[in-house]
């Protein structure tokens, strides 16, 4: 680990000022980035631990939501009675990912800024432009089973590895901010993760010195919500493919539906689309296989991970068969 | 100023000797000394100020004077002779260093001592009352909760929050229904809230009997 100044904030303001320094970081639950700085993938010079600020509670919202503090640890999020209840689809989502350790530590805010799991990402010998701009992309043409399908580019096929942030982004989270001006911002999760383009190194629309501070969720859609995990093991494995659903539907008919993907893309992956042809659709399996159609619109494979085209039709549809089942 | 300079406790050296005698752990120790030494890198010339840390370690208060490059884990192992937490892997993968803050298990390779200032911690080495073991313990020996050993002291300190945690009704991925606040223990919900501790001797089954019988189920 290379060397750095470790400092606590006593207010976030003060963590805004601190964080806008070349070279300094923020550590909240530090799960992900603490494994990076043993790799020294991630060498910070300076840490502002941000674990004392009072941004740890789960709140009702005047629209019937939660306000969701970005300090609230995953598995404090994971067994709110409220959450447990209203956002099923986040709870099985949070409890799908890593340990219970690392749920005890992880935080909201922190999940959402995880970085990637790809390989090449974290072997330092290895070329990377998300960790060394302009050096190529060793997985393109390597070990990319795990690798993203939509949304690529020539620069970056790695996945955003969060189970939480697939559950905010069917559900229409917004994450609120603040820079270091003191300006309160509201990032609707759709805009707030980036696909790679030509700048894989910048994931989300955060500036230097912002913060998040909460997570907003509206109230519930109708419907019953499912977080479907397809992974090499049982437990304790990242997503091969996740799918987050919310479907209303009666009678074999389905009125409306939300799908977010997990596992497939650079960010939480969501199509119109694909939602549209499902609204006031009969639940049948031809209407299922259209919905995928929508969803696989211009995915690509790069040999390791061609299984996934398929096997996120697969889940696709398992998962609708069994939530419109009468 | 060298990591282990800086230390107020006895320095790691000392301690070194008498913990080999007392754990007859000496190839462990003499494995795990030197990567330790490494872990904390080089030092650059702009070398950051220490970081002092007060930590409440199984009742009695420690004062330490740390790189603040410093994990949990090393604090315990390399500055204050608690060797019964394990580095395994160290990146938070197998779970052998779990121990308990303010209660609640984590992994303490995965974060730094710094950040537990004035905090409660709980390792193994806390869980007996002297040449009473803790249930937990006396189960594992009870049901041959292991081969080789080196995940125990992980395991148990991971289910005994666990097991807190199946009190105060935290659901597990295998929860069928979320809605009800407190769910039953099956081995299905033991075997997947305990996946973040590895056995590589595979005494699952034994673990998961310990546990059951700790928690006063039928075995």
């Amino acid at each position: 680990m290379k060397a750095f100044t470790y400092q606590r904030a006593d207010s976030v303001m003060q963590a805004a000022a601190a964080a806008i320094k070349p070279g300094a970081k923020i550590i909240a639950g530090g799960t992900n980035l603490l494994d990076l700085m043993k790799l020294q993938v991630e060498t910070p010079s300076q840490l502002i631990d941000i674990n004392r600020l009072p941004l740890d509670k789960i709140e009702d919202t005047p629209e019937r939501g939660l306000r969701i503090g970005a300090m609230v640890r995953n598995s404090d999020l994971a067994a709110d009675p409220r959450v447990r209840q209203r956002y099923g689809v986040l709870s099985r989502a949070l409890l799908a990912g890593a340990s219970a350790q690392l749920r005890n530590k992880a935080t909201t805010g922190g999940n959402l800024l995880q970085r990637t799991r790809c390989y090449y990402f974290y072997d330092v010998t290895k070329p990377c432009n998300k960790r060394s701009p302009g050096s190529g992309c060793t997985a393109l043409a390597g070990f990319n089973r795990i690798h993203a399908i939509l949304g690529t580019s020539d620069h970056c096929i790695a996945t955003h590895p969060s189970d939480m942030a697939v559950a905010m982004r069917a559900l229409d989270a917004k994450v609120e901010t603040v820079n270091r001006q003191g300006e309160t911002m509201v990032i609707p999760i759709a805009e707030f993760h980036r696909l790679p383009g030509t700048t894989p190194e910048i994931e989300t629309s955060l500036k230097p010195g912002e913060i998040i501070t909460a997570v907003t969720l509206p109230p519930p859609p109708p419907g019953v919500q499912v977080y479907r995990k397809v992974r090499d093991r049982a437990s304790y494995a990242f997503a091969l493919v996740s799918v987050a659903a919310i479907v209303d539907s009666t009678r074999g008919r389905i009125r409306s539906a939300r799908l977010a993907f997990g596992g497939l893309a650079h960010k939480p992956w969501r199509v119109a689309q694909a939602e549209q042809q499902l609204a006031n659709a009969p639940a049948t399996a031809a209407t299922f296989n259209t919905a995928a159609n929508a969803v696989l619109e211009g995915a690509r494979g790069f040999g390791g991970n061609d299984f996934k085209i398929p096997l996120t039709r697969r889940t696709l549809q398992s998962v609708l068969a069994e939530m419109t089942r009468a | 100023m060298d990591e282990h300079e800086s230390n107020t406790e006895p320095s790691t050296l000392e301690v070194t000797r008498r913990t080999v005698i007392e754990t007859g752990a000496t190839g462990l120790l003499l494995t795990t000394l030197p990567r330790a030494v490494l872990a904390a890198g080089p030092v650059g010339d702009n070398e950051p100020s220490p970081a002092k840390v007060e930590l409440q370690i199984n009742g009695h208060l420690h004062s330490l004077t740390l790189d603040p490059r410093t994990t949990l884990l090393d604090a315990l192992r390399e500055h204050l002779a608690l060797t019964g937490s394990k580095k395994g892997c160290d990146h938070g993968q197998c779970g052998a260093c779990t121990v308990l803050i303010e209660g609640r298990r984590i992994n303490s390779c995965l974060t730094l001592a710094a950040m537990h200032d004035s905090q409660s911690i709980t390792t193994i080495e806390g869980l007996a009352w002297g040449d009473d073991l803790h249930p937990l313990q006396a189960a594992f020996v009870a049901h041959d909760g292991f081969q080789c050993g080196y995940c125990t002291s992980g395991q148990i300190c991971s289910a005994v929050g666990m097991l807190a945690e199946s009190q105060q009704g935290m659901p597990s991925y295998v929860t069928e229904d979320l809605t009800q606040l407190a769910a039953e223990l099956s081995d299905a919900e033991i075997r997947e809230r305990m996946s973040g501790n590895i056995c590589r001797c595979a005494a699952y089954p034994n673990i998961v009997a310990a546990i059951k019988q700790a928690a006063g189920m039928p075995t």
